[in-house]
């Protein structure tokens, strides 16, 4: 009799376990679906501010005003850059996301081919005022050309030299350098005093990437051929490479110890702190804001163009920014779709932008007057003359990643003393490029 | 009878009018199902329905995702279908022959990862256990304020990882971190400041930390069977005259070696297979002088988005620890029984 109780009681506690463990995917997330308003959103933001604190400071007031709009409660977190891909990818191939991401708008196609993301059709884009609202280059980066975006476009980058116009004069350098050579000279009149010409992210694998485009484009390099191979070992890339971390090795004008730099905030804290005197950067207005640099304090200039008799692309920036996209996982689509909504909104794109110190996405949105100021006006030039996209094909992530993890890995040898050689700066890149055929 | 004076689920399950029938009739029903049921068999039967919960959960939460990363291993799953996997189309072998074409870049760096993690396994399970020993030796005998040096000694083990890990990380940033901090400024020890973090270092770095963070268990357990070993032995053996050495080479460690075999085993299985610690202390792209194989093979599915050539690297380290720990029980438990 005992024993039949305690198989009972075993079998009981067996099947109990087995049912909660598989029920165990509901219920987070706030998901009350199908009939009445929803009540929660999750939304993953990308860290745009000095630290992921800073990020729900700014994104905090826009969400309340979001919610007494609709009702609708809107639970951010903010996810650091170093781990914002592979989060994405963990959450495309589980299911379980948010409802709501920012992405790096030169991921767009790579995740667009994963089909995790509501395409924006024309419907939908309808319901954010239309296609026409936004402006051109920042929605050709949400996907691949011919297909519907896999994201819209919320805050509008590029990359600027950032220079500190205090220790430029004490230096008597009177202008921002406007050619390599100029960078160098200007970089080795900074470098003193333990403080540093320039400073760079070089552990960051984005970072890294984006760098190594935007000097390859000089350089006239192609990540990929016209039929889509890779081709990031090619001699011009392995040029831009090598100029790019000549600045530390051969120049002496980055601190070695920004090969550690890694999460996405390091390089700006050395510049905003008065560590670097230069800084090849997307907007860092939130981050000089917060280290009591004023707009007054440091200039924006184009990153310095190769010599034209040298042959080459005037390029000198990339089309970067931030797009929003919409989990196909999100059982709160039109909540989703209403926050995408706001978030695109003139008033949200304005204080956001505004507080990023980034440009809005929507036209409508400009006739504030803060986006006339001389850092914005600054980077809606380079973006609208000499900043190149980055291709939006599916491979552009892993681009991204294999050729960013390999200059992490030089600016290391670099940093402890090695000799960087051509022939070792093609040898990783070759690697990152045999990686990339494995794969695919 | 004295069970069915007691409700059970299966009196419920009467209608009410057999509420206030006698006790006897309430509890026939079932009893008479459990009656037809050898005796020899319900005993029999019990063991097996008692671990039942615990099988179940194990098939739940180990050997499934196990099939399903054996089962991704055969899949071309790159990011076209890792939505919905059952569209891969099949690879057959092919993952498996990147991963181990050690021409191949791929191949390459798994093969150097894998001896990057051979080297860090035998460094860091010899000092876990070397610590752990020591400690429990000499913390054999009672004195003043053994409890507190017990309590100190199993901080790292109480705190979690990542509060470690991330506090390591700090002291070993080459500007402002303490180690270099200590080593050049304080004690002069070094002139220029070294890296930690990246470069040839980092592996330095890493099995500091590593050590650090697990040597206490070794400790935890080596205290547990110190404190078994009877007193009469060392009794018996200073009668005879052996000193401490004599003791600690006839008595302790041969009594320890059961624990030891263990021990071992569970410090080489989880050094290996290590993934928290290279993560947090560089921040999730090890460096190559400290990439273990488990980061590798995390790093080299996202890098390429190919999660069956993941997989495959998972099965081939599942298949060669199955090994390593089969010989090393084989191994010892033939020297135990002749000894």
């Amino acid at each position: 009799m005992r024993i039949r109780k305690l198989a009972t009681t075993a079998l009981a506690g067996a099947l109990l376990l087995a049912a909660s463990a598989c029920g165990g995917d509901g219920g987070d997330g706030g998901t009350s679906a199908e009939s009445g308003a929803p009540k929660t959103l999750t939304y993953w933001a990308s860290n745009q501010g000095p630290s992921l604190e800073a990020d729900q400071e700014i994104l905090k007031p826009e969400l309340d005003r979001f919610k007494k709009e609709t009702g609708i409660e809107v639970k951010v977190e903010v996810v650091p850059w170093a781990d914002l891909l592979n989060r994405i990818l963990a959450a495309t191939t589980s299911g379980q996301g948010p409802d709501v991401l920012n992405i790096g708008n030169t991921w767009s196609a790579s995740l667009q081919a994963t089909g995790a993301f509501v395409p924006f059709d024309d419907a939908l884009l309808a319901k954010l005022g239309g296609r026409d609202r936004f402006l051109g280059p920042s929605l050709a980066a949400t996907g691949a050309s011919g297909q519907p975006p896999a994201a819209v476009p919320i805050y509008g980058m590029t990359y600027g030299l950032m220079y500190n116009k205090k220790m430029f004069a004490e230096a008597g350098v009177e202008a921002p350098p406007k050619t390599w050579d100029e960078l160098i000279e200007t970089g080795k009149k900074l470098t003193k005093d333990g403080k540093w010409g320039l400073a760079v992210e070089g552990a960051s694998v984005t970072e890294n990437a984006h760098h190594a485009f935007i000097f390859g484009q000089q350089h006239g390099a192609e990540p990929f051929d016209a039929s889509g191979k890779p081709q990031f070992d090619s001699d011009k890339q392995v040029a831009a490479t090598k100029q790019f971390l000549d600045l530390m090795a051969v120049h002496k004008i980055v601190n070695p110890s920004n090969a550690e730099y890694g999460n996405g905030t390091q390089a700006v804290q050395d510049f905003t702190s008065g560590k670097a005197a230069m800084l090849m950067w997307q907007s860092i207005a939130s981050s000089a804001k917060a280290a009591g640099m004023s707009e007054d304090d440091y200039g924006v200039a184009p990153i310095p163009l190769p010599d034209p008799a040298q042959g080459g692309k005037q390029v000198n920036g990339m089309v970067a920014g931030i797009n929003m996209a919409i989990f196909k996982s999100s059982r709160n689509r039109d909540a989703a779709v209403e926050f995408v909504k706001f978030m695109t909104g003139k008033q949200t794109q304005q204080n956001l932008n505004k507080a990023y110190g980034s440009l809005p996405t929507v036209k409508d949105a400009y006739d504030d007057p803060a986006f006339q100021s001389e850092h914005i006006k600054a980077f809606q030039e380079i973006l609208a003359t000499t900043a190149a996209p980055l291709p939006q094909v599916p491979e552009e992530s892993q681009y991204e990643t294999l050729v960013g993890t390999a200059m992490n890995e030089l600016f290391a040898d670099v940093a402890s003393g090695k000799q960087v050689t051509e022939e070792q700066i093609k040898a990783k890149l070759t690697e990152a490029n045999e990686k990339m055929l494995a794969g695919s | 009878m004295v069970a069915s004076t007691t409700p059970r689920p299966g009196a419920r399950r009467g209608t009410g009018s057999r509420e206030g029938g006698s006790p006897r009739s309430s509890g026939r029903g079932p009893g008479r199902i459990a009656a037809l049921i050898p005796v020899r068999l319900r005993r029999l039967g019990l063991p097996y329905l008692l671990i039942l919960p615990a099988i179940v959960l194990e098939l739940l939460i180990h050997l499934a995702p196990m099939l399903v990363g054996i089962w991704m291993s055969f899949l071309k799953l790159t990011q076209f279908f890792i939505r919905n996997w059952s569209a891969a189309p099949g690879a057959g072998l092919a993952n498996y022959e990147i991963a181990v074409d050690f021409d191949s870049a791929v191949g390459a760096s798994l093969l150097r990862s894998f001896t990057v993690t051979v080297a860090f396994t035998v460094l860091a399970v010899g000092l876990c256990w070397l610590l752990g020993t020591a400690a429990a030796v000499l913390m054999q005998g009672s004195f003043r304020g053994r409890g507190v040096l017990r309590t100190l000694f199993l901080t790292p083990y109480a705190l979690p990882a990542y509060a470690g890990v991330i506090t390591w990380s700090f002291m070993f940033q080459r500007d402002s971190g303490m180690v270099n901090h200590i080593l050049v400024e304080q004690s002069g020890l070094l002139d220029e400041r070294p890296f930690w973090l990246i470069g040839g270092n980092s592996f330095v770095a890493l099995l500091v930390t590593y050590v650090w963070r697990v040597w206490p268990f070794a400790f935890l357990v080596l205290m547990a069977g110190v404190q078994n070993i009877s007193d009469d032995l060392y009794e018996a053996s200073a009668i005879d005259g052996a000193g401490w050495w004599r003791q600690l080479r006839s008595i302790t460690l041969p009594m320890l070696r059961p624990v030891n075999q263990v021990v071992v085993l569970v410090l080489f299985l989880w050094t290996f297979n290590d993934f928290n610690t290279p993560y947090v202390l560089f921040g999730g792209s090890a460096p190559e002088e400290a990439d273990l194989i488990s980061i590798h093979i995390y790093q080299s599915s996202f890098v390429t988005w190919n999660f069956g050539s993941g997989s495959a690297m998972s099965v081939l380290l599942l298949l060669f620890l199955l090994l390593v720990t089969a010989v090393y029980l084989v191994a010892t438990s033939r020297r135990r029984s002749r000894a």
